[in-house]
């Protein structure tokens, strides 16, 4: 038989089971189109900008838990989609890019849309590789899902010349990866499991008077959540939960305490601060959720399970500390932990609730973005897939919608990417047709990948849009008051389109709430209805993101607290 | 025995092109410092050898971790006590250099 190296990656891409990819075409990956056009098992979503189809890529990864591709052109394809990569770096979620690349002979020679890519994909992939021959492509392909996949997930790029793709090469029988069933470079972690170690866990969680547990992506990644609980339950330990980490512990329980960190509720920062146990699984200790790392959980002795071995020690000196894949060690760690209730550590633990509550709007405020919140989480069922854009709705979001499921908020929590929020659901939707998907976003981050709307008109998906409309970058806006004595400056908008209307015009239904008597009313009569539609919904720009901690400053020193209470 | 200054870094790693700036690029991203590399192709061609020169300080440890996390780099080892005339003559060559420009 004889294939084309375009003929060969299509074949291979279906082996892996992939159904969707989206894309843009462009002159040098021309070919790969062509031989994607004669495939019955993938559906091509064309994006309208390449980090749109990198993020939708994003929304089906995030929502499975498997890689999901992208197909972008060489030069201003690839640097288009590098954010939504380096997005994916920072929060480990597997995606592979092909891209096309300019013929080999002329690499190097500033041709037309050429761009070094794989240089630039050094610091925000796991790995990228660059085909030479189209023979490569059997070994290359399969590599780049295991690597792109196992231990700690990431991006993996593939660049991959026009001339590759072009290639014809003939054989008897489709050629197997020799490495399909042996374990490739990347570290795993599995033989790193010591009992020895997950005893000594259980014996200082058994010992301690106050732990906590302190949870990240890592719990969704390992699919741990259910584990977790019974470790929790179990031994009556409380659990913060970092901004990747919502929806791995269920909001309503008495042992959740919500986000930690820069935007935590109060009381969550301070019973941190009270901590002689820290129990950090599938956490990065990063600094918006540490605040000043010296004076993190300063008296507690800490506990820290991550894959990724260079996570450990690395922000935070830590007393025991193991490489490995959660799931496996809860496996071995919940028998061992005692059944215990905690009467004092909880007691104690409800009187700094009691004294340092969450900051609640007045219920009759029916437009503060913390009600407007609220509401959707009633309104919308509890298997709804929510994904938000960056700055002061994120936060607001993260601290009010009820999570109660994992891979249920996808946010971009590492790089926070505006624009992130649209294309992530359009993913979602694809991945997830039985689910709604709410994206909460703000007038800010919409612009940013508004284009994304035709795609979403293309497809029709069950997404609702909801902008939370201040006129403002809220965020920027916050910390100029905050911290720069009200010196505003390119935080205001001098005008902001009318989001009903444009909805309109991509023909997406588009709806204004502006100055209505019972908003939640309307919203609930558009929330129940399905198929794509943008609702604009007017806050005061005044509104912040309360508490806040102050760079520099430790967790507990947030301000904010009294100034609303 | 008191410690030097310096540790050398031994990796065996993919020989293809790409590899030498995969190593450099997480020594600036990461901002730890490189004092010095050496680089040879092992027999097969198939590896190379390569011997990187840094500060022994605290984050030595970060730096072997996140080395080992790169998909080309198959071995990391380091060593206190390495035969130094390596890089010496390396600095030997570097001073010949400046004595021909002069």
């Amino acid at each position: 038989m004889k294939y084309s190296g375009a003929e060969i990656i299509i074949k291979l891409l279906e082996e892996q089971g992939i159904d969707k990819i989206a894309g843009i075409p462009g002159g040098t990956n021309l070919p790969m189109y062509s031989a994607l056009a004669k495939s019955k098992k993938i559906q091509h979503i064309l994006a309208r900008h390449e980090q749109g189809a990198g993020f939708i890529a994003q929304g089906i990864s995030r929502t499975t838990g498997k890689a999901a591709v992208c197909f972008a052109t060489s030069g201003p394809g690839v640097t288009n989609l590098l954010t939504a990569i380096a997005d994916a770096k920072m929060d480990s979620v597997p995606i592979v890019a092909i891209t096309g690349q300019v013929p080999t002979s002329m690499v190097g020679t500033d041709a037309f849309q050429e761009v070094d890519t794989c240089g630039l994909a050094i610091p925000i992939t796991k790995h990228s590789f660059f085909v030479s021959s189209a023979k490569e492509l059997f070994h290359i392909i399969p590599e780049a899902f295991r690597v792109a996949e196992k231990g700690r997930p990431g991006p993996v790029i593939i660049d991959i010349p026009k001339n590759v793709q072009l290639e014809e090469i003939e054989f008897e029988n489709w050629p197997m990866d020799e490495d399909t069933n042996i374990e490739t470079n990347i570290v795993i972690n599995k033989d790193r499991v010591s009992l020895e170690d997950i005893k000594k866990i259980a014996t200082m969680i058994n010992e301690s008077k106050k732990p906590l547990l302190y949870i990240g992506g890592g719990m969704a990644q390992s699919n741990s959540h259910e584990l977790l609980y019974q470790l929790a339950k179990r031994n009556d330990i409380p659990a913060a939960s970092t901004l990747m980490g919502i929806g791995s512990f269920p909001s309503d329980d008495s042992l959740y305490l919500g986000m930690l960190g820069m935007h935590g509720a109060p009381y969550t920062n301070l019973i941190l601060n009270e901590t002689d146990l820290l129990i950090a699984f599938g956490v990065r200790f990063d600094d918006r959720a540490t605040g000043n790392i010296a004076k993190f959980c300063s008296e507690a002795s800490i506990i820290h399970v991550d894959i990724d071995p260079a996570e450990l020690d690395k922000n935070k000196r830590t007393n025991l500390s193991m490489a490995a894949d959660i799931n496996i060690v809860l496996r071995d760690l919940v028998p061992l932990i005692n059944c215990h209730h905690r009467k004092q550590w909880i007691l104690e633990i409800e009187k700094i609730k009691e004294a340092n509550p969450s900051y609640m709007p007045r219920n009759n405020d029916l437009y503060h973005p913390l009600n407007l919140i609220r509401s959707i989480g009633s309104i919308v069922d509890e298997d709804t897939i929510i994904t938000t854009d960056v700055g002061q709705h994120q936060m607001w979001a993260a601290q009010a919608y009820p999570f109660n499921r994992p891979r249920t908020l996808l946010t971009s929590g590492g790089l926070g990417t505006m624009g992130f929020g649209l294309p992530a659901a359009i993913g979602a939707a694809l991945a997830n047709p039985n689910k709604k998907i709410v994206c909460i976003s703000g007038d800010g981050s919409f612009l940013m990948n508004i284009q994304e709307l035709a795609t979403l008109a293309d497809l029709g998906l069950n997404i609702s849009i909801i902008i939370l409309n201040n006129g403002v970058l809220g965020m920027v806006r916050q910390q100029q008051e905050l911290f720069f004595e009200g010196n505003y400056i390119a935080s205001s908008f001098i005008t902001n389109p009318d989001f009903a209307s444009i909805a309109k015009c991509f023909g997406i239904r588009g709806y204004d709430l502006i100055d209505q008597e019972h908003p939640n009313e309307i919203l609930e009569k558009i929330l129940s209805t399905s198929g794509p539609c943008v609702i604009n919904i007017p806050i005061n720009f005044k509104e912040n993101v309360m508490p806040t901690v102050p760079p520099g400053a430790a967790n507990h020193e947030m301000m904010g607290v009294k100034n609303h209470a | 025995m008191h410690k030097t200054a310096d540790i050398i870094i031994q990796l065996t790693v993919n020989n293809h092109p790409g590899v030498m700036s995969q190593i450099t690029g997480l020594f600036t991203r990461r901002a730890f410092n490189l004092e010095g590399i050496l680089c040879g192709r092992l027999e097969n061609a198939k590896v190379s050898r390569m011997y990187l020169l840094v500060k022994n300080d605290h984050r030595i440890d970060q730096i072997t971790k996140q080395l080992e996390k790169l998909y080309d780099v198959l071995e990391v080892s380091l060593h206190e006590n390495y035969d130094y005339t390596l890089f010496d003559n390396i600095h030997e060559l570097i001073k010949d250099n400046r004595e021909d420009l002069l």
